[in-house]
């Protein structure tokens, strides 16, 4: 990354940052300045919570190190979380996570089982609704949007055991993913109205086109249910890549797969991301698909990010190797 | 005193609804199923403490007894035949077949005793208290009620705190996969509350008959529905919670006989269930529970 | 024509066996009716059939389709019975040919029920599972509750409501056409055959359409998985939402045409037996199965009927039905058998593959 290009972004976000996290005294403040009202007056008199924020704010450093791919250092990332986290009962689930994904770069997201991995998948598609932070998809604030909501923003997922329509066929499944690409209401759907056999012919047409790139149109016609894991493994990611997303979450695309499925696997992700120039960030146990196609990778544990960086970087870690292995007492 | 024997009225029907609630409750608790029949195993005791005193001329007590062994072996039946095949089915499956249960029960009676109502002789042969120079009445069913409703709330929490069943049972209903693996039965534990709830279900039949004494094959859809709307209210598979409910739903269905409108009575005590399943579907003292993705 | 319905896809082809089926029913009661085979106590059960057909049609659509336990379905059929009968009587003086004026009327009946089961379905909509099912069942109940205390009149001022007595209606004259807890009285009976046989082509055409569309696609993928349909961005709430409100209108036209069939109609007609009742017609005919409700509601509307001995057990009937069907259809062994059996009747060659973990009723609409 270039240092221009570097000081450049640390200006944006530290911009952001600004209206984003104002504390809430300064805001209340900020807004009685500029109507003079009896608040301000208030305020005045008490002089606490103005001599607050100018004398005892407490001021903390941005998370500036983001990385991102070259190609994509001069678009804006397709996906950015800051300070997120989530809190059940008093337990911090996640904390304090902060990731930028850029345009069409492949992340990968890895850590011990119960790190909270899914957590965040559950955070950035809304099924959680996050207790502190910001993500930003393309640019865009996807505070207190719902799950349909994010998905039509351009998040899509699959989750790590099979969430298909079993009793539906293959293309039905894809045609549900193209619920929000191809328009046609209930009444021209109910009275067959000719607005109805255009969005027909437009459906089947998508997702037999979607379902090729996988080459599973010659199952087009099968029961979902009914496919072999692997196929409905690939049929989700079919599935999701029809919602037209900008980036696309993968939650253990592999799992259950033997070695040679799992190298098509990384042949197709790597040509989904050229083929719909999207970005993916996946989670994945097996270290061999991870270091093969990952660009930048994040390794949560316990909720937090212990390290960040290339394949490299986060192989060479030692708390990495110290969260999947445990501390080693001595040199083995 | 229109006021107090309303609150009077409002608490013995109430106590009513809280032991029909544990049934729901409990059984809501450990097999996670809305148990529709239990209304109408209300209705069997009914007709066999009534055949019991009526027919065979026998001594309420024993009638009681006779009713609280037949309902808990209907209730370990219904168990084993109708709902223990449908362990691992969609809950919606489930609903349906205890709909179906509760059905049959009411036709099998139907058929066994007739639609005629029959009148129900109390089980309490006593001189009504008078209070404040008889303007406030308390019938000696309705003190009954308390007491026996007190009795068992206090037992259960005993129960379910202090013996071994009772610490299984409350182990089923937090996960039943862990229960099993600590060499807990499930099958039994589930039988058994079953046979608590519908032993339970006896006794509110004849409190139930014995206060309002018209008994017909549909007498227990009723109660039924309004205690399971009891349970919600309270919060589903707390004991505390069923008597909570009860007695809230008690007072205020009285009330609302009382001071808003006689026809409208049913309607309102549903509208209570509506607002407190839309406001608060945990109930007053449940947990909430989050969905696993 | 034979090359086109070669070519059509499954689904297709199920929907117009569906089709042809009701076509091929319609045909040979006419021709029956027309040699006078039929006898009047059965003729007398025309009507009623199809309006069960519909009514277990369009409680499939909530049950089947949507995965939703509706146990108020009898409500929003009393509502449509009531608003059709009022509004019958009010156009009186406008349309007076009774075949349209059924029609308007029926289409009044479904609109206000469709509205009914949009309110009920905010608060409905916001639940799911057994809690739905129970709060639906309160609701037919509260339907109940307030039609038995409905009085409507009508007289040269128009239309009088009241919740209280006939005398509050303060009538000049006219004439009462909703008395209370005797419910509808003096029914002008509208209702024929013909009429019924062409709501229940409406019907179909109307949810087969629905579940063909994108609109159903998307109801079916919030019953098959809810995260997942709002994973790919599906509104969970409005599709739910549209499958029980055109359920709760198709219900309101058939219980207008079924209380213009007679000539008065009582509140407890449409109690929870009457949903309880089609629920039954839901389950044997196989829930998302709409052929399978169509037969169903004829069968179990016409067997009782036709063979006495067995009328007194019909309720009893109905609850073995409701039990029977679910253990037979939760049981692994019996659904392995009659897998083999299905496969070793149909020789099909695609249809060997492994038979995973496809859920109950799912596929095979139509």
């Amino acid at each position: 990354m270039g240092l221009q290009e570097k000081l450049r972004r640390e200006a944006r976000t530290l911009a952001d940052k600004k209206e984003a996290k104002a504390t809430p005294e300064s805001k209340a403040a900020r807004a009685a300045e500029g109507r003079g009202t009896y608040k301000a007056q208030q305020a005045a008199a008490t002089g606490t919570s103005e001599k607050k924020r100018r004398v005892g704010t407490k001021m903390v450093p941005l998370p500036s190190d983001y990385i991102v791919p070259e190609r994509d250092a001069y678009l804006t990332p397709a996906l950015e979380c800051r300070h997120l986290g989530i809190d059940f009962g008093g337990l911090h689930a996640v904390e304090n996570f902060n990731l930028t994904v850029g345009k069409t770069e492949i992340a990968g997201l890895i850590g011990p089982n119960g790190a909270g991995k899914t957590t965040v998948f559950n955070l950035l598609t809304k099924v959680y609704q996050p207790t502190r932070g910001t993500i930003l998809l393309d640019g865009m604030d996807t505070a207190h949007m719902s799950t349909d909501k994010v998905c039509q923003l351009g998040i899509a997922r699959t989750f790590q055991n099979i969430r298909l329509f079993p009793s539906l066929t293959v293309e039905e499944n894809v045609m549900i993913g193209l619920h929000n690409q191809v328009r046609c209401g209930m009444w021209s759907g109910i009275f067959r109205a000719p607005r109805y056999w255009l969005a027909e012919r437009e459906f089947h047409r998508k997702s037999l086109e979607l379902l090729d790139v996988f080459g599973m149109a010659d199952q087009a016609d099968a029961v979902a249910g009914s496919l072999p894991y692997g196929a409905q493994r690939r049929l989700e990611i079919v599935r999701a890549l029809a919602t037209d997303p900008k980036v696309l979450l993968l939650d253990e695309p592999a799992a259950g797969m033997n070695p040679s499925e799992t190298s098509d696997l990384m042949d197709n992700i790597i040509k989904i991301r050229d083929q719909f120039q999207i970005a993916v960030l996946l989670i994945e146990h097996d270290m061999d698909l991870v270091m093969g196609i990952c660009e930048g990778i994040v390794v949560l544990n316990f909720g937090k990010v212990i390290a960040k960086g290339t394949p490299d970087q986060v192989q060479a870690n030692p708390q990495v190797i110290e969260a999947y292995l445990g501390v080693q007492d001595e040199e083995a | 005193m229109g006021f107090l024997s309303n609150v009077v009225n409002g608490i013995s029907l109430g106590s009513v609804y809280a032991i029909i609630a544990l049934g729901y409750t409990m059984v809501y608790g450990i097999a996670k199923m809305l148990n529709f029949a239990h209304g109408d195993v209300i209705m069997v005791g009914g007709y066999l403490s009534f055949i019991s005193m009526v027919y065979l001329g026998l001594h309420p007590v024993f009638a009681v007894l006779i009713a609280i062994c037949g309902c808990t072996v209907l209730g370990i039946l219904i168990e084993r035949l109708a709902y223990k095949p449908l362990r691992e089915a969609s809950s919606l499956d489930v609903l349906i077949t205890a709909i179906g249960v509760s059905y049959l029960l009411q036709n099998l009676a139907l058929l066994i005793w007739k639609s005629d109502p029959k009148v129900y002789p109390s089980v309490i042969q006593a001189e009504p208290l008078r209070f404040f120079e008889g303007q406030l009445i308390i019938s000696p069913v309705s003190l009954v009620t308390v007491l026996v409703n007190i009795l068992i709330m206090v037992g259960l929490t005993l129960f379910t705190t202090r013996t071994r069943m009772g610490k299984a049972m409350r182990a089923c209903s937090e996960d039943k996969g862990a229960a099993q693996l600590m060499g807990i039965d499930v099958d039994k534990t589930i039988s058994l509350t079953f046979a608590i709830g519908s032993g339970l279900a006896a006794i509110a039949g004849v409190l139930l008959c014995s206060a309002y004494p018209t008994l017909m094959p549909t007498t227990g859809s009723m109660p039924g529905i309004k205690a399971f709307t009891a349970a919600v209210v309270g919060g589903i598979g707390s004991i505390p919670g069923a008597l909570l409910g009860g007695l809230l739903l008690g007072v205020a269905e009285i009330f609302a006989k009382a001071y808003i409108s006689t026809q409208f009575s049913d309607a309102i005590v549903f509208a209570v269930l509506i607002i407190v399943l839309l406001v608060r579907p945990s109930g007053l003292l449940g947990k909430p529970v989050n969905v696993k993705v | 024509m034979i090359e086109r319905i070669k070519k059509m896809g499954r689904a297709s082809k199920s929907d117009l066996i569906t089709y042809a089926l009701v076509a091929a029913a319609f045909i040979i009661v006419q021709l029956l009716l027309m040699n006078g085979v039929i006898t009047s106590s059965l003729r007398g059960q025309l009507v009623p059939i199809c309006v069960y057909i519909v009514m277990a049609m369009s409680l499939n659509l909530v049950v089947g389709i949507s995965g939703e336990l509706s146990l108020g379905h009898a409500g929003f059929m009393s509502i449509g019975a009531f608003a059709g009968v009022v509004a019958a009587s009010a156009l009186t003086g406008f349309i007076g040919a009774p075949i349209p004026r059924l029609l308007a009327s029926m289409l009044i009946g479904g609109i206000l029920a469709g509205a009914a089961g949009f309110l009920i379905g905010i608060p409905v909509m916001r639940l799911q599972g057994d809690y739905l099912a129970i709060v639906t069942l309160a609701f037919g109940e509260i339907i109940k509750n307030i039609l038995n205390n409905l009085y409507v009149g009508i007289d040269g001022a128009g239309i009088h409501i009241s919740f209280t007595s006939v005398g509050a209606l303060a009538m000049d004259g006219g004439k009462v056409i909703i008395n209370g807890p005797q419910g509808a009285v003096d029914i002008e009976k509208l209702s024929t055959f013909a009429i019924g046989f062409a709501l229940v082509v409406f019907a179909l055409a109307v949810i087969l359409n629905l579940v063909r569309s994108r609109s159903g696609r998307a109801i079916m993928a919030v019953r098959d998985n809810r995260i997942a349909a709002e994973s790919v961005g599906i509104n969970t709430t409005k599709y739910r939402m549209m499958a029980f409100v055109v359920s709760a209108f198709l219900a309101g036209m058939a219980g207008a045409l079924y209380a213009m069939n007679y000539s008065s109609i009582v509140p407890k007609k449409f109690d929870f037996n009457t949903s309880i009742l089609v629920l039954v017609f839901v389950v044997l005919g196989g829930m998302g199965n709409i052929r399978g409700s169509i037969i169903s509601a004829t069968v179990l509307t016409i067997l009782p009927e036709a063979l006495r001995p067995i009328a007194d057990y019909r309720m009893l009937l109905y609850a073995i039905v409701l039990i029977a069907v679910m253990l037979v259809s939760n049981s692994t062994h019996l659904r392995m058998l009659i897998d083999s059996l299905k496969a070793r009747l149909r020789r099909d060659p695609d249809d060997d593959g492994p038979a995973g973990e496809a859920p109950e009723g799912g596929e095979n609409v139509g």
